[in-house]
């Protein structure tokens, strides 16, 4: 709750509506009290009084009464209608909609099919046909905006529902023996509510406006009671003549409803927790840098990382994801990066051309040279003209990194036309062959088909033909085959080597398993806790590890055609990298520390195999 | 393609019947007889029976219905008893009136709404972000019918720039530039509250695609930063802003009984507020059937747009 | 050795494009007839591609989906009705993600509280030393249970998950997936856990796995399934080094092994479930395949020893 109401006013426009509504209501809650004149006190020969007339503090309406007292009168009214209907069609549409959500099939069918045909009816229409039934008055609009609004909750409520029904938990909750009163009450409900207060708290201004509408209509509160929509009603006869008499509720209206929706906001904002860790913010074209020295080049290559430092910035808090990496990549070498996840190898691979999502990724130092070019702080048009052209990616989920929407010939010929002014026809031949290369069968058939229409191998094909199609000097392939089925993985690790075998590619390759590096890769690094820990040539590697880490990390992973085994686990956690240890950051899991490993900067040393330990199990 | 619209359009057989029930029950639940209604209270008790066996009031309800739905599908609405005129026409009339002032709104507040959004998910956090933001705040929460009053106010009487209220017809006379004159204010005054909802969810719309892995891809291919926020990004986001411009056409649609009152424009909703407080049940009646089947009828053409555009949903 | 689990011809259809009224559209069988028989005390391994219908099964072993035929018995009674209440005191399930698998709403004890609570009908003392019981047998801080879900990382949550099934007391787990979300080193730890679970409380596993060799490191038999059908079961220790069906010696020659060339890029995917092949699922990827195989679907059938494979054409030695 105190977290809520700091995230609240941390957002000032929040705190500004909190501020301004809690006045208006605690007035209107007072008005009774305040020395004011009677509301409904006519006195004609006072008619149209400007504001700051004596007594008449905004002045006076048609028949003479005070403008003041009937505005806090008023406003009492459309905050309590406004309230109440948000109230009921927020309950009744979210009791419908948790209903149909949870229990699916015809219980959901018939309903929501109800739902969709009172959704058929502009609102109004539906609101003008209750209010002529029931006649007018503001009960009678209230009613009417309540009901109007079931349908919207019911939905947007249902939609949550349907996700929560099919999460693990309720199968975990049915599992152990609760029914489904029980599970709806206990599992469903506590999850929907933050749902129904965002959407409560951000329809209420919506409700106040639509019962204030009726009322101007003349539909809802009848003379001489008035709320701000039927005084604003009254005052139109005279909207020229005497203008303050409408400026005045107006205004009102305006206020509260602003208020309502920015505190609404605001409590949107505090409840939603992929806002609270701001995760919704859109990541840029280019990855922040924020660079104070750029390091000398240490040595040749294609491409060279030297000393690259990756963060992501949240809030106070700073997670070193890449912690001084330093790689190259001869011409046509596989050169595999492996580690668990949050061992900052995919944000190494993604830094190379930007790619980092920034906010919250920020690269703090080091070099990316591609030839000799410092990558690392280029105009984005340089960068932007390098990628795909001289680097480009191959992603781990070909389903969602493939657009949802374009058929994947027109993806293709896009890839072909940013970099080269060709013809769309000639791009469009291209693209076919580019298909043929992946061997995906039918290659003309299948360039009309959208993503979702290939399983899952042929998607990776088409990301590896897009890859391929300016022909780059590097491909980073960032865990390609780690969504896919093994017989899958197998054809497409073996169409990788071939294509780097006959075009002389440079692979950047990242995956978590020993097995795909041992059968690709040439060299291998293995990264741990965004560190390079140990680097070498892969056989080498393999077979004997430098690192405990290595070799822990391989004595875990069971090797098919060993039988049935107790395996050899590593105790503890990955560390968090907004919390290293001192020193090694393997030190806390590792059987072999002494008091040295945990203090200091320990060093990569050796050369072409190279190990970051003061006790290695080999010597580099 | 061809298949999807028909299954679409047969789709809308059973809800279009459901929104006759409804509108017929509600009708039917309405208190007091409407033949004293029409006869005024000093009608006699025979005059009364035989003006309702003349309205088929003495039937069973269900009769009443089909023979109402009957009569609607043959183009026969029923008479205005207050206007003394065929609903039908009426309805036309005024309908036509009503489309060209929702209609010039409606277009409006798509485009001004989803530039709005795109240009603030673009500039995130930037200048032209908190801008957009904070107009779009001060839109939605302004009654559209008090923004219409203070405009007439500026514009009309301090400045003279603009007619305060009517319409003429362009097909009665009137000529374009004359329609222009007095549809500039009532048109803007409606669409605000929609371009700012259009823009808050084209804001989020975009903010969501924009951290999609598929964006990561369009820019590790090279390509451009203009053409992945309002090719690639908007594309996807279109998927989700438009069932909500399906949405916001009704609250266009129902925004515009409160401008045609406010501006005096021989719309229906100025006809339908009249006709509820005469209790002129057939024009109620009819006019909230019609409008809600062109409803219905917008809300296919949406959807197919809908599937055109995203190919995923054809099937 | 006694029965722990047998399943008889168990089958699930799904409809596909369900109409308010009326037959659907078309129907999917995602498992076909499946019988199987688990020893008590024994680890059966299930292995197969997505979608091949091994998530499907064990929502029907617990209960949560009623299958469309077939029998299930536990323990020699038979399980009809598709009630997880009924299942749960006999058969629980340990879930692939471990972390959605746990409602964010909720602390760590009240999770635990309600399998004790609503299946054994605990309160008091005796639950609040049945939760510290369970938390110790899975290496857990009593700590943690005053916490919510989201303050654990994928190994503890994963304990979590399996002390809620152990609370159940029940005689035989099915273990869905239960290290695949979770990094190498610390599926180790679980693995070990669990296979420590088992010999000190004389529990039955099903262990469903798309990893080979995490299935051959722990399993005593393998049952490969493909496209809803088994195709093979046998021994750990044969099945993979000496597979006898073609679609179980193309996975075990496609599993990545340090040191092995890569394989051919034999290409092939599944059929498609909505016009199923006639004859044998795997015809069309397979290099052994004859028009028999086109035509009629092949049934287990005993090849060697223990080894059971449903094809017409076996490697045999």
């Amino acid at each position: 709750m105190k977290l809520f109401l700091r995230l609240l006013f941390r957002n000032r426009l929040a705190g500004f509506g909190a501020v301004v509504l809690g006045a208006i209501v605690v007035l209107a809650v007072l008005t009774p009290v305040l020395p004011l004149h009677a509301p409904n006190e006519t006195n004609t020969a006072n008619r149209f009084l400007r504001p700051f007339a004596e007594g008449h503090l905004l002045g006076t309406d048609h028949l003479g009464r005070d403008l003041l007292s009937r505005l806090m009168w008023g406003t009492r009214l459309s905050l309590a209608v406004g309230f109440a209907a948000a109230l009921v069609a927020g309950l009744a549409g979210a009791a419908i909609g948790v209903i149909a959500g949870y229990f699916g099939g015809r219980t959901d069918n018939v309903t929501m099919r109800g739902v969709d045909m009172l959704m058929a009816f502009p609102y109004i229409l539906l609101a003008l046909a209750i209010v002529a039934v029931l006649g007018p008055g503001l009960l009678n609009a209230l009613i009417a905006v309540a009901v109007v609004n079931i349908p919207f909750f019911a939905r947007n409520i249902r939609g949550i529902t349907v996700g929560i029904a099919h999460r693990e938990f309720i199968d975990a909750a049915r599992l152990a023996g609760m029914g489904h009163t029980r599970i709806l009450l206990t599992e469903v409900v506590p999850n929907v509510v933050p749902v129904v207060v965002i959407a409560m708290s951000t329809t209420i201004g919506w409700m106040i406006l639509e019962t204030a509408g009726l009322s101007f209509l003349g539909l809802g509160s009848q003379p001489p009671q008035a709320d701000l929509g039927s005084m604003l009603g009254e005052a139109r006869s005279a909207l020229i003549t005497a203008p303050h008499t409408s400026i005045v509720p107006g205004v009102m209206i305006l206020l509260i409803v602003m208020s309502v929706n920015l505190l609404g906001d605001g409590i949107r904002d505090a409840l939603d927790p992929r806002l609270r860790s701001g995760a919704l913010a859109r990541p840029m074209a280019a990855t922040r840098v924020e660079r104070k020295t750029v390091p000398a080049p240490e040595g040749e290559g294609l491409l060279r990382i030297d000393g690259l430092e990756t963060q992501f910035h949240i809030g106070a808090r700073v997670y070193k994801a890449v912690n001084k990496v330093s790689l190259d990549l001869k011409p046509g070498e596989c050169l595999g990066l492996i580690g668990e996840s949050g061992s900052g190898k995919s944000v190494t691979a993604l830094s190379v051309m930007g790619l980092v999502a920034s906010p919250p990724g920020v690269i703090t130092g080091g070099a990316v040279r591609l030839n000799g070019q410092d990558l690392i702080g280029a105009p984005y048009e340089v960068l932007r003209a390098l990628r795909g052209r001289k680097v480009a990616y191959i992603f781990q989920d070909p389903l969602s990194t493939l657009h949802p929407l374009y058929r994947i010939g027109d993806q293709l010929i896009e890839a072909i036309r940013v970099h080269e002014p060709v013809s769309r026809a000639q791009a469009h031949e291209r693209a076919i062959k580019l298909l043929e290369d992946v061997r995906i069968p039918n290659a003309r058939a299948r360039a009309r088909a959208f993503p979702h229409e290939l399983s899952g191998g042929m998607r990776q094909r088409v990301g590896i033909a897009m890859a391929m199609a300016n022909d780059p000097d590097i491909i980073i392939a960032d865990e390609p085959t780690t969504a896919l089925d093994v017989t899958v993985q197998a054809q497409i690790l073996a169409l990788l080597d071939d294509l780097r075998r006959s075009r002389g590619l440079a692979i950047l390759f990242i995956t978590h398993d020993f097995g795909v590096v041992g059968q690709l890769c040439d060299r291998v690094a293995v990264m741990y806790g965004g560190r390079i820990v140990e680097t070498g040539p892969t056989a080498e590697v393999l077979e004997a590890p430098a690192h405990p880490y290595t070799r822990r990390l391989i004595a875990c992973v069971p090797e098919l055609g060993g039988g049935r085994r107790v395996l050899a686990a590593i105790p503890g956690l990955p560390p968090a990298v907004d919390d290293l240890p001192q020193g090694c950051a393997f030190a806390p899991r590792c059987d072999k520390a002494q008091d040295a490993c945990r203090k200091g900067e320990i060093a990569l040393t050796g050369a072409a195999r190279q190990v970051r330990c003061l006790y290695p199990e080999v010597a580099p | 393609m061809g298949g999807y619209i028909l299954k679409r359009l047969l789709s809308a057989v059973p809800v279009l019947l459901g929104i006759t029930v409804i509108v017929f029950l509600i009708m039917a639940m309405i208190p007091g007889d409407p033949a004293t209604a029409i006869l005024g209270s000093y009608a006699t008790p025979e005059n009364v029976e035989r003006l309702n066996r003349h309205l088929g009031l003495d039937e069973p309800l269900w009769r009443q219905y089909f023979i109402w739905l009957g009569n609607l599908l043959q183009g026969d609405f029923g008479r205005s008893f207050a206007l003394n005129r065929p609903v039908l026409d009426e309805i036309l009339d005024r309908f036509s009136a009503t489309l060209i002032l929702a209609g010039t709104a409606f277009v409006l507040c798509s485009l001004l709404g989803i530039l709005a959004g795109v240009v603030s998910a673009a500039r995130q956090y930037g200048l032209a972000d908190k801008a957009i933001t904070f107009v779009v705040i001060l839109g939605i929460s302004v009654p559209s019918f008090f923004l219409g009053m203070m405009m007439i106010l500026l514009f009309a009487v301090q400045l003279r720039w603009l007619p305060v209220s009517g319409m003429y017809s362009i097909w009665g006379g009137g000529d374009l530039p004359d329609l222009i004159r007095h549809l500039t204010m009532p048109a803007f005054a409606l669409s605000v509250v929609a371009t700012g909802v259009i823009a808050r969810l084209s804001r989020g719309a975009m903010l969501e695609v924009l951290r999609q892995d598929f964006i990561r891809t369009a820019r590790a291919k090279g390509v451009h930063e203009r053409r992945v926020i309002w090719g690639h990004a908007l594309r996807a986001a279109m998927v989700s802003i438009i069932p909500v411009l399906g949405i916001q056409a009704g609250f266009v649609l129902s925004g515009a009984v409160y401008i045609e009152m406010v501006f005096q424009w021989p719309g229906v909703g100025r006809m339908l507020v009249d006709a509820i407080l005469k209790r002129d049940i057939l024009l109620v009646q009819g006019g909230v059937v019609f409008v809600a089947a062109c409803y219905v009828g917008f809300n296919i053409v949406v959807d197919v747009a809908q599937s055109w555009l995203d190919p995923r949903i054809r099937t | 050795m006694t029965l722990a689990l047998k399943t008889t011809d168990l089958a699930r259809t799904f409809d596909i494009g369900k109409r308010l009224f009326g037959p659907p559209r078309a129907q999917v069988h995602a498992v076909h007839p499946v019988s199987l028989d688990v020893q008590q005390g024994e680890t059966l391994g299930i292995v197969g591609e997505s979608g091949c219908g091994k998530s499907t099964l064990a929502r029907m072993l617990v209960g949560l989906l009623p299958p469309t035929s077939g029998s299930i018995e536990i323990e020699g009674r038979a399980l009809d009705r598709a009630d997880p209440a009924a299942f749960g005191r006999l058969i629980q399930y340990v879930f692939q993600d471990p972390v959605s698998s746990l409602n964010p709403r909720k602390t760590i004890r009240q999770i635990m509280e309600a399998p004790l609570r609503q299946l054994h009908g605990l309160k008091g003392r005796a639950l609040d030393d049945r939760i510290a019981e369970l938390f110790d047998a899975v290496n857990l801080r009593p700590e943690f249970l005053s916490r919510y879900p989201h303050e654990f990382s994928g190994g503890q949550a994963q304990r979590i998950g399996i002390a809620r099934a152990l609370a159940a007391s029940p005689r035989i787990l099915i273990l869905d997936e239960p290290v695949s979300a979770l990094d190498v080193s610390v599926q180790a730890q679980v693995l070990n856990l669990l296979a420590d679970l088992k010999s000190r409380l004389g529990l039955t596993y099903l262990f469903i796995s798309h990893d080979l060799a995490v299935v051959e490191a722990v399993s005593d038999r393998i049952a490969v399934l493909y496209f809803g059908s088994v195709v093979e079961t046998g021994p750990a220790e044969s099945l993979f080094a000496a597979p006898r069906h073609p679609y179980t010696k193309l996975l075990a020659e496609s599993a990545p092994v340090v040191g092995r060339p890569l394989g051919g890029a034999q290409s092939g995917e599944l059929p498609d479930p909505l016009n199923p092949p006639p004859g044998c699922a795997f015809a069309g990827r397979c290099p052994r395949a004859s028009d028999l195989c086109r035509s009629e679907v092949p049934h287990l059938r005993a090849v060697e020893g223990d080894q059971f494979a449903a094809c017409h054409h076996p490697i045999t030695d």
